[in-house]
């Protein structure tokens, strides 16, 4: 990279904005997948669209890879920057740019950070939907190019299906603008093809969200069983009764264990796994789907079940479930997270195939996932200071995703791809797929400058050091599902 | 016409001619109106795929959503979006290209909200799978969304797969006197409304209820407290559905709208759907056309498919060629 392009591009921003010197670097080198790191060449911090749409055009003049970023909590490696190109973070392109409560719709520059939308909605009785655990970090941008997801996407979906409108500049310059204010469009679904992109076609400069009615009344139960079988067997009862849940989610023994360490829960004793489900809707539904659902709760002869009385046993049952995953975290050193997907009905075996393997290698693995849309999180435990551990974890983890492949199911449900995954992408799509895809990538993206390296399989893999809690968690500000 | 009876003899079709388009029962004419090859989805149908237990299924393009509807309903689940123009004979192909979505899309979202995955022929007459068949997928770009509403231009579809809800145990409809405001405000009640959409021949606004039935009275009554109405039938739905309301012979559009755009126009019917999102515009002839002020696409009628257009931009072009590099799809604007 000759010095003369890289003072072509600072020239695009005041000095304090255009970040080379290693310290300054060194916070960007990687992202929630901390076992990956490298350089960038420098960090371009924009202010506004415009700043944004004058780095990007310039970069694809010098043919310069850049990488977008957001708050860096991808946990696929999305976001870790390349060495030969610059990253582009978005923070402070962070102003709500209009918030319409009659309409429902709320329009956002990319370095919203998820709750800020929540926070601004609520005066008005109205919230945005998805929920990633990381929500009082993440950034709506990223939360667009990655399609995140949360406790309540059977339900709700996932970021995808809020985003209604989309403003972004492609890698090759060109401004676009899709949908808009309506709900509806006419003409191929744009937004919907962007959304979930994982920084591979572009950056995102103004996003339209649509808000929701907050659920004006919640019946929340937390159920223990004394097999994570007997768990299961109770989400499919859930599932068959026709009623829709807002939430249906599962932790098991290790991650129990590992929240009441942590955040001191209490659970039932003697479980071997904890359910708990969510109904939400007009308090007069609530109250008679509440009773169908205790039915079917007590017929799945659970060793306990405790119904929140009130809005501080449903934050204390929610906060139990949501810190479960940092806090299986902090048994072991280093973990890894996978987030594969199989077919509802075959959790079950899915657990147990994932027990055998973990007894086989002997990795311990800890589980915490949503149940309802058959999406795992299994966490797998394992101390990098141990010759070869790490490669140990990393192959149990590659083979339960191709367990979830040849189930059915899919890669990931929510973290995407990125650089984490990409070498698993040909056991869910043929050559030929992939193909598509990589043309569809060109089409946005013909220098292959936006986000290299990631999704596609086949690229030079930047350093391993090891897998462990996001700094942020680590300082106890965030915690992941 | 090429009818094809299995995915094999579909990518064949789509290369036995420069220029193709798919169509299903053609109960939107207008947007396959083009002058190509027409390959019909008629023999590629039924379910292929359907576990309840899995809130999805998978059928293949050709497939009536009235046999969707039915084996859904046999099992207590349904197509949350209100598929339309059902009794009219509507494939699931057809529901996904037109992106066409009935009052059911103001409270869970539209076809595009409930596609999961897509195989379907390229340009190149490649059959090529993309999404999955889970509820929740986010490996690989989402091209099963942009199929929704591409017109058949991008490449045929052959098979989907969809989520769907187990169908609420009752529902209830109410029609009040009101207008954009009465809709605005309904649509952030605490009510959850399961539609709310405007009678085209009365201007009445209407809204569906559904859940337990107890429950339904309760809030019906709470309503009705606000707005001057009634509890009325179900049947509006059906009516609405089919476009019984719209000119026989006439010219029919799809707008996008918010709903500050609501207002009638002399001359013109409209549907107003989804909360004031949506408007269904039925014009006796073409005549009529100049004074639409809304961006919309001809469902049926002797009139462009597009009224007032948007400027293509590059990437469109770009995308169609990579998924059709030898333009044997028409283009959008063809
Ligand atoms: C503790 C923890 C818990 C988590 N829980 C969840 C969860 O429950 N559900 C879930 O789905 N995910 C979860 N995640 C993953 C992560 O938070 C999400 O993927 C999130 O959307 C990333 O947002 P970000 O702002 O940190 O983006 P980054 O990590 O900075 O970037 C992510 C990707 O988006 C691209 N990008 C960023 N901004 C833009 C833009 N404006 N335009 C185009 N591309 C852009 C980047 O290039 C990168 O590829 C969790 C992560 C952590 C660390």
């Amino acid at each position: 990279m000759p010095a003369a392009a890289l003072q072509r591009l600072a020239a695009l921003l005041p000095p304090e904005r255009f970040l080379t010197r290693p310290v300054e670097l060194a916070a960007y080198e990687s992202d929630g997948l901390t076992a990956y790191r490298a350089r960038p060449l420098a960090v371009a911090v924009p202010e506004t669209a415009d700043e944004v749409i004058a780095l990007v055009r310039l970069c694809h003049e010098l043919r310069l890879p850049f990488v977008a970023r957001g708050s860096g909590t991808s946990l696929s490696g999305g976001s870790l920057p390349v060495t030969d190109g610059i990253v582009i973070t978005l923070n402070r392109l962070n102003r709500i740019l209009k918030l319409d409560p009659a309409q429902r719709i709320a329009v956002v520059e990319p370095g919203v950070i998820n709750t800020q939308v929540t926070t601004a909605a609520a005066p008005h009785g109205l919230h945005y939907a998805p929920d990633p655990s990381s929500q009082s970090v993440c950034t709506i941008g990223g939360n667009v190019a990655f399609n995140s997801g949360g406790a309540h996407c059977l339900k709700y979906g996932m970021t995808s299906n809020h985003v209604l409108g989309i403003k972004a500049v492609l890698a090759t310059g060109e401004v676009v603008e899709w949908g808009g204010a309506s709900r509806e469009h006419i003409g191929p679904d744009w937004c919907g093809l962007f959304t979930g992109n994982e920084g591979l076609f572009g950056i995102a400069l103004e996003i339209t969200l649509q808000l929701l009615p907050r659920a004006e009344c919640f019946h929340t139960v937390l159920a223990g069983y004394r097999t994570l079988e007997q768990a299961g067997d109770a989400v499919s009862a859930v599932i068959a009764s026709g009623l829709l849940p807002g939430a249906l989610e599962i932790m098991d023994a290790l991650a129990l264990e590992a929240a009441v360490a942590a955040v001191h829960a209490e659970y039932p004793p003697g479980c071997e796994a904890v359910l708990i489900v969510e109904l939400e809707g007009p308090r007069e539904t609530v109250a008679v789907e509440r009773e169908r659902l205790d039915q079917i709760i007590d017929a799945s002869e659970p060793v306990e079940a405790r119904p929140a009385r009130d809005a501080e046993e449903r934050a204390a049952i929610w906060k139990g479930r949501k810190s479960a995953f940092s806090a299986v975290g902090r048994l072991s050193p280093d973990f890894i997270v996978q987030d594969g997907v199989v077919p509802r009905r075959r959790l079950g075996e899915a657990l147990r195939r994932i027990g055998e393997m973990s007894r086989e290698v002997g990795i311990r693995v800890a589980n915490v996932f949503h149940a309802g849309d058959g999406n795992l999180h299994p966490l797998i435990l394992f101390d990098g200071r141990e010759a070869g551990a790490l490669e140990r974890a990393e192959s149990l983890a590659g083979r339960i995703l191709k367990m979830c492949v040849e189930m059915g199911g899919s890669l990931t449900g929510e973290h995407g791809i990125g650089v984490e995954k990409r070498d698993y992408l040909p056991d869910m799509f043929s050559a030929d797929e992939i193909g598509l895809m990589q043309r569809v990538r060109a089409a946005f993206d013909p220098l292959g400058i936006a986000n290299p390296g990631k999704m596609f399989p086949g690229t030079e893999a930047p350093a391993l050091l090891q897998h462990g809690l996001h700094p942020l968690e680590k300082a106890g500000i965030i915690s992941r599902e | 016409m090429i009818t094809p009876s299995s995915l094999a003899e579909l990518r064949e079709a789509v290369l036995s001619a420069p220029r193709v388009i798919a169509v299903g029962a053609q109960t939107k004419p207008r947007l396959a109106a083009v002058d190509a090859v027409k390959i019909s989805t008629r023999l590629l149908r039924g379910i292929t795929e359907y576990d309840p237990s899995e809130f999805t299924f998978t059928a293949l393009a050709g497939t009536p959503v009235s046999e969707i509807i039915a084996a859904l309903g046999e099992r207590g689940q349904y197509l949350p979006f209100d598929p339309m123009l059902v009794d009219a004979g509507s494939t699931l192909g057809g529901v996904v290209a037109s992106g066409l979505s009935g009052p059911g899309r103001f409270r869970y979202g539209g076809v595009r909200d409930f596609i999961l995955g897509v195989r379907f022929v390229d340009g190149a007459g490649r059959l090529l799978r993309m999404g999955g068949k889970v509820v929740k997928n986010a490996a690989g770009f989402d091209l099963p969304k942009f199929f929704a509403g591409s017109l058949g231009r991008f490449g045929v579809l052959g098979e989907m797969t969809f989520k769907v809800f187990p169908r609420p145990a009752s529902t209830l409809t109410l029609e009040v006197a009101g207008d954009a405001g009465t809709i605005t405000e309904a649509a952030r009640s605490r009510w959850e409304l399961d539609a709310l959409d405007v009678l085209p021949d009365s201007g009445q606004v209407v809204m569906r209820l559904a859940g337990p039935a107890p429950a339904l009275q309760i809030i019906a009554r709470e309503i009705l407290a606000k707005f001057p109405g009634r509890i009325s039938s179900d049947e509006c739905w059906s009516n609405l559905r089919e476009f019984r309301w719209a000119h026989l012979d006439g010219v029919l559009l799809k707008a996008a709208i918010t709903p500050d755009q609501m207002a009638p126009l002399p001359g013109h019917r409209r549907h107003i759907s989804a909360g004031g999102n949506v408007a269904f515009i039925s014009l006796p002839d073409a005549t009529a056309l100049d004074s639409i002020n809304l961006k919309a696409m001809t469902l049926r009628g002797d009139a462009p498919l597009w009224i007032r257009p948007r400027l293509p931009n590059a990437i469109t072009k770009d995308v169609k060629n990579a998924l059709d590099p030898d333009g044997r799809f028409p283009n959008l604007d063809d």
